[in-house]
């Protein structure tokens, strides 16, 4: 009993420390309402940023993480920590003579005071170096690829000498079984499935290990990034178009069993869909993560608006139970996501012709 | 966020809502019929939901 309860009070305490994360490390102003300091947070939250934050108090104004490498391409390379940004009171750092400023997550060349220039259309007009730093997402996805790496290298070690999985083995092979009996032979055929199969594995594993990992009180968002799901989305789209036979462009440009006229029709239609597919896959991926992460976010964050206990207890419950819905979820993005890029390398590399009957 | 837009979210809410309903609904009457289908039964429901689902969250985009 006891055991259980300890196990709940961790359960709160990571929803707790979630909604704490998001917190605005600047701190710029006390005056803002709860509502208002909710609503930034969770703004906060769904961008990348360049520091490690992970929990602080608004009203103190600290704030507790680490900071991370900044690298910086404007002509020649600038190499500093984020830490120093916060050294001098306007925020400034300067690099081989050149002024840097962070402002709402992104990095400006200013003058010497910071000077912040709105253009004409309420856009920031200051000139933006290209940006190649460690942010936030960056850094944890090397964290988590490397785990994924580690995971994967130990569980095929265990197979040289026996072929009866061991330890981690007996926790990966069923996944690794799942991945190929009802995702891959399904859709894509017994013929040609083992030339996919490590991009579907990986992008699965990745997938759902980063998506776990944006439910834990470390609070990063990295598949709810679109620039993340455009990437995969990009790699399954490639994929498709440069294995595909001849059937598949067939189908496309000169679709089979239709009359002439509806071909001519047909076929940019269905040039567009090419583009739709993968353009649907990451809007997918992206727009269920962060509406996730949004909701989770939003109903801890009532915690703080009501001031009353039982209202609290019943939106801690809800937040718990949301929680567990995002862990499935987790993993029925990771799913989908594999399975229809399945779907369209089954469709780039099928044979069937439908003109015989 | 301008009134039409959030009638515009809410028209896509409910379209959405729909079609996976439907699709959820058939599904248990298609396992109701035939237990031992269920696995392939759920992968296809789940393909098509998400198919929707898609198309819902780029209206949403748009709206």
């Amino acid at each position: 009993m006891t055991k259980r309860f300890g196990f709940l009070v961790l359960m709160f305490s990571f929803l707790m420390s979630t909604s704490m994360m998001a917190s605005d490390s600047h701190s710029e102003s006390g005056e803002l309402s709860i509502k208002e300091q909710i609503k930034k947070d969770i703004d906060h939250h769904l961008k990348d940023s360049h520091s490690f934050h992970l929990w602080g108090d608004h009203d103190k104004g600290t704030a507790v993480g680490f900071p991370l490498p900044i690298i910086l391409w404007d002509g020649q390379l600038h190499f500093f920590s984020s830490s120093e940004f916060h050294h001098h009171d306007n925020g400034v750092v300067e690099s081989k003579g050149t002024f840097f400023k962070e402002y709402h997550s992104k990095i400006y060349i200013t003058d010497a005071e910071g000077s912040i220039h709105y253009g004409e259309d309420h856009f920031v007009s200051n000139e933006k170096p290209i940006d190649f730093s460690i942010t936030k997402n960056v850094f944890s996805l090397i964290i988590i690829s490397a785990l994924i790496f580690w995971i994967f290298s130990t569980v095929a070690k265990r197979y040289k000498n026996d072929p009866v999985p061991r330890g981690m083995a007996k926790i990966f092979e069923p996944l690794v079984i799942f991945v190929r009996d009802e995702i891959a032979i399904p859709n894509i055929g017994e013929k040609h499935y083992k030339k996919y199969m490590n991009y579907l594995l990986t992008v699965f594993f990745f997938i759902w290990m980063v998506n776990l990992f944006g439910q834990t009180p470390l609070g990063i968002n990295i598949t709810g990034n679109i620039a993340i799901t455009f990437a995969l989305a990009l790699i399954t789209f490639l994929i498709t178009t440069f294995t595909a036979n001849k059937n598949y462009w067939g189908h496309i440009f000169w679709m089979p069993g239709v009359p002439y006229l509806m071909r001519v029709v047909l076929a940019p239609i269905e040039v567009l869909g090419m583009f739709i597919k993968p353009f649907a896959l990451l809007i997918r991926l992206y727009a269920n993560i962060s509406a996730g992460h949004v909701v989770i976010m939003s109903i801890i964050g009532l915690l703080f608006v009501f001031q009353n206990w039982f209202a609290r207890g019943a939106f801690l419950g809800l937040g718990l139970f949301l929680s567990v819905i995002e862990l499935l979820v987790a993993f029925l993005q990771a799913y989908i996501f594999t399975m229809l890029s399945a779907l369209y390398f089954g469709s780039a590399v099928e044979e069937h012709h439908h003109d015989d009957h | 966020m301008e009134i039409p837009t959030i009638v515009g979210a809410g028209l896509i809410v409910i379209g959405v809502g729909m079609g996976i309903g439907r699709i959820g609904g058939s599904a248990m009457e298609a396992i109701a019929r035939q237990p031992e289908a269920s696995g392939k039964i759920q992968s296809a429901m789940i393909i098509a939901a998400a198919l929707i689902e898609g198309i819902g969250f780029a209206a949403l985009f748009a709206a």
